[in-house]
């Protein structure tokens, strides 16, 4: 190694260093802290018991919690999925149009989040009551009973999940397309591609980074999202989130609470290290910079 | 036979005036150039007929075919961009391979047809390489194949040379002549640089502010212009105004500058009043301490003012009263037993009646056209 990256090497470790205590202190002692509750005894009180115990580990194996695991993951996957299947002509639409417009669209997916997300979403349940808005004209065009229940149906969490992320996956997905070169599309539509096989075998890997980025920055909270299913999905749409709150705050039973936080940390770890390698093979081959 | 035709095509970009009215044929298996300045409408004319481009008015035909409105993929034309336009996320395999594909041919064939293309532009060996492991001279090659694995009935070249270096740029011309000679489909070839279209084309068209200006061989374009604007932009010329003062057979006696008169051929509908332009590239012109006594020739007295040897020929700088005229001597013989020509001499420039050139009459708005940017690199219609 060259002297001259060696100091390079030095600068870099220096100056990352403030913020990699940071991380330390308030990210992963923590997290390990969480880890570490899970193994103790939980106290009468709500408080965190002295012995170490394996029990709340047991407890895991409650036959209630494989089917809120899956189904927290497969909501949270398929919304994962529509969000970015919305995304992508979005995000291609917006980098494609003229400045002034693209900076007016770019506005109106911010917009949203300058409503408390709380009342965006009790704002849906007032949308889907049996008396709402919805419902009437579903009910007007003949396309829903009267008597059925738009709220408290997983379709419904579905909806709401990817209603709420959709901008998370739009952002990644327009900053990768715009940096796109769209003069690609051309050549392929130039070799015999149709505007969908230029848009698939072109312009999806090219902005395959931003794909990853939409792809983890919605699955992260889909998977603990807690507000949604609550409200939305009731007790029988449950997802992970909800069982978590629930053993803290009602059963103030914190080991408990960490223990399936644990779980559900290692369950959006996988999905990360799997990203994130893939991301590093791609920034290798050259397709990320 | 006319194989890919321009029909009275009009473009505009808003009140921008792109394409005017613009009709020109291209034959079939030619090396065909448009040759113009930035902003000339020669990219846009290169994308109407791939199909990037709609024309406002006008048609486009390929082969007895009408294909104004056909989409680019049902075209066909391929396109070697002036920046390439490889797929950055696939090898060069790939990349040749990508038009077979979305074609949907089997995969033997294609194999077949991906080894043989690479091995016509020696890129085997790069093979499984990603464009950004390339050259720009790998690169221009590999867009290429990419492009005539197609088969296309016209190969269009935008700029094709434009972002590679001298050295480069001209040896690629050569891979081009010869690969043209082996596959024998139509070129039709966008550029802004002279020699480059020069060297390489079977007909040139000269185009100016959406317009053809002219239309022939290299050696047409370079010795007749038609027009000032081709003169000035194809090589070097001197340029004169003058003022007919006689017709005389074959010949019109001029009144130029503040010259002797000056005595050219007349192939043009000039009357004795009339305003001309008047071109006589420097190669056209002798220089000598001794009065020449040939006949037939155009004589000027003046002084060196500048030389610049360069070996194959040598370019002096003559006043001739206080009027600055380029003179290229090509040496074909050795140099060093001749007397030389030296700064500050008293010389005669001399000329052929029939090497200099009298050019269309006069127009106000060509005045602007004779101080041309000589190489531009970025075209402005593809920014």
């Amino acid at each position: 190694m060259k002297p001259s990256s060696y100091s390079k090497k030095r600068n870099e470790l220096l100056s990352s260093f403030p913020s990699f205590i940071w991380l330390v202190i308030l990210f992963v002692i923590p997290i390990g802290v969480i880890f570490a509750i899970a193994f103790k005894a939980a106290d009468p009180y709500g408080g965190i018991g002295e012995e170490w115990t394996l029990s709340t580990i047991k407890e895991l194996f409650n036959p209630i919690y494989p089917a809120i695991f899956w189904r927290t993951i497969y909501l949270s996957l398929i919304s994962t999925f529509i969000a970015i299947l919305l995304a992508l002509p979005v995000g291609y639409y917006i980098a494609r149009t003229g400045k002034r417009m693209r900076e007016i669209f770019l506005v109106l997916v911010i917009v949203p989040f300058w409503t408390n997300f709380l009342i965006r979403i009790i704002a849906w349940k007032v949308l889907l009551h049996p008396d709402g808005f919805i419902k009437k004209i579903l009910v007007t065009l003949s396309l829903a009973d009267p008597n059925s229940i738009l709220l408290y149906r997983p379709e419904t969490v579905l909806i709401v999940l990817v209603y709420s992320h959709l901008p998370f996956a739009i952002l990644p997905i327009y900053a990768a397309a715009e940096k796109f070169d769209f003069s690609l599309i051309e050549a392929a539509r130039d070799l015999g591609a149709s505007r969908f096989q230029a848009f698939r075998k072109v312009f999806i890997p090219g902005i395959s980074s931003g794909i990853v980025a939409a792809f983890i920055v919605v699955l992260i909270p889909s998977l603990g999202s807690y507000v949604i299913p609550e409200l939305v999905g009731g007790a029988s749409v449950e997802m992970i989130g909800s069982k978590i709150a629930q053993r803290s705050f009602v059963d103030r039973n914190l080991p408990h609470a960490s223990a399936l936080s644990a779980l559900l940390m290692l369950a959006v770890f996988i999905p990360l290290f799997f990203a994130a390698l893939w991301q590093r093979k791609a920034a290798l081959t050259g397709k990320v910079k | 036979m006319d194989f890919l035709i321009f029909e009275n095509i009009s473009k505009s970009y808003g009140s921008n005036k792109v394409i005017d009215n613009l009709s020109i044929a291209v034959q079939k298996g030619e090396i065909f150039s448009l040759l113009g300045p930035s902003g000339c409408g020669k990219t846009t004319l290169l994308r109407i007929a791939a199909g990037f481009e709609e024309p406002d008015s006008g048609r486009v035909i390929l082969d007895g075919q009408d294909i104004t409105n056909l989409p680019p993929n049902k075209r066909k034309l391929n396109t070697v961009f002036q920046n390439y336009a490889l797929f950055p996320h696939l090898t060069v395999r790939d990349n040749i391979a990508f038009g077979l594909k979305v074609s949907g041919f089997s995969k033997e064939k294609i194999n077949d047809e991906v080894e043989r293309y690479l091995d016509l532009i020696q890129m085997t060996d790069h093979a499984s390489k990603k464009p950004s492991k390339l050259s720009g001279g790998q690169k221009q090659r590999v867009a290429i194949a990419r492009a005539l694995i197609n088969k296309p009935d016209v190969l269009l070249l935008d700029e094709p040379l434009a972002a590679l270096d001298l050295k480069l740029r001209q040896r690629m011309l050569v891979d081009l002549d010869w690969m043209h000679d082996e596959v024998g489909i139509t070129f039709l070839y966008v550029t802004h640089d002279q020699s480059e279209a020069m060297s390489i084309s079977d007909t040139i068209a000269v185009m100016n502010k959406g317009r053809i200006e002219q239309k022939g061989t290299s050696v047409e374009v370079y010795e007749a212009p038609r027009t000032s604007f081709v003169a000035a932009f194809i090589g070097d010329t001197n340029f004169f105004d003058g003022e007919v003062k006689s017709i005389d057979g074959d010949y019109c006696l001029l009144s130029v500058e503040s010259f002797p008169d000056i005595r050219v051929y007349n192939d043009k509908a000039v009357k004795p009043g009339g305003k001309v332009y008047l071109s006589i590239r420097p190669e056209k012109i002798g220089i000598s301490h001794n009065k020449p006594s040939e006949e037939k020739i155009n004589v000027l007295k003046g002084k060196v003012e500048e030389i610049i040897y360069l070996g194959s020929h040598t370019k002096y700088w003559i006043s001739v009263n206080g009027f600055r005229i380029s003179v290229i001597a090509v040496h074909n013989t050795f140099m060093l037993d001749i007397k030389e020509i030296s700064f500050n001499d008293e010389v005669y420039i001399y000329w052929s009646l029939d090497s200099c050139y009298m050019l269309e009459q006069y127009k106000e708005e060509d005045e602007a056209l004779l101080t041309l940017p000589d190489d531009e690199i970025l075209d402005q219609e593809t920014v």
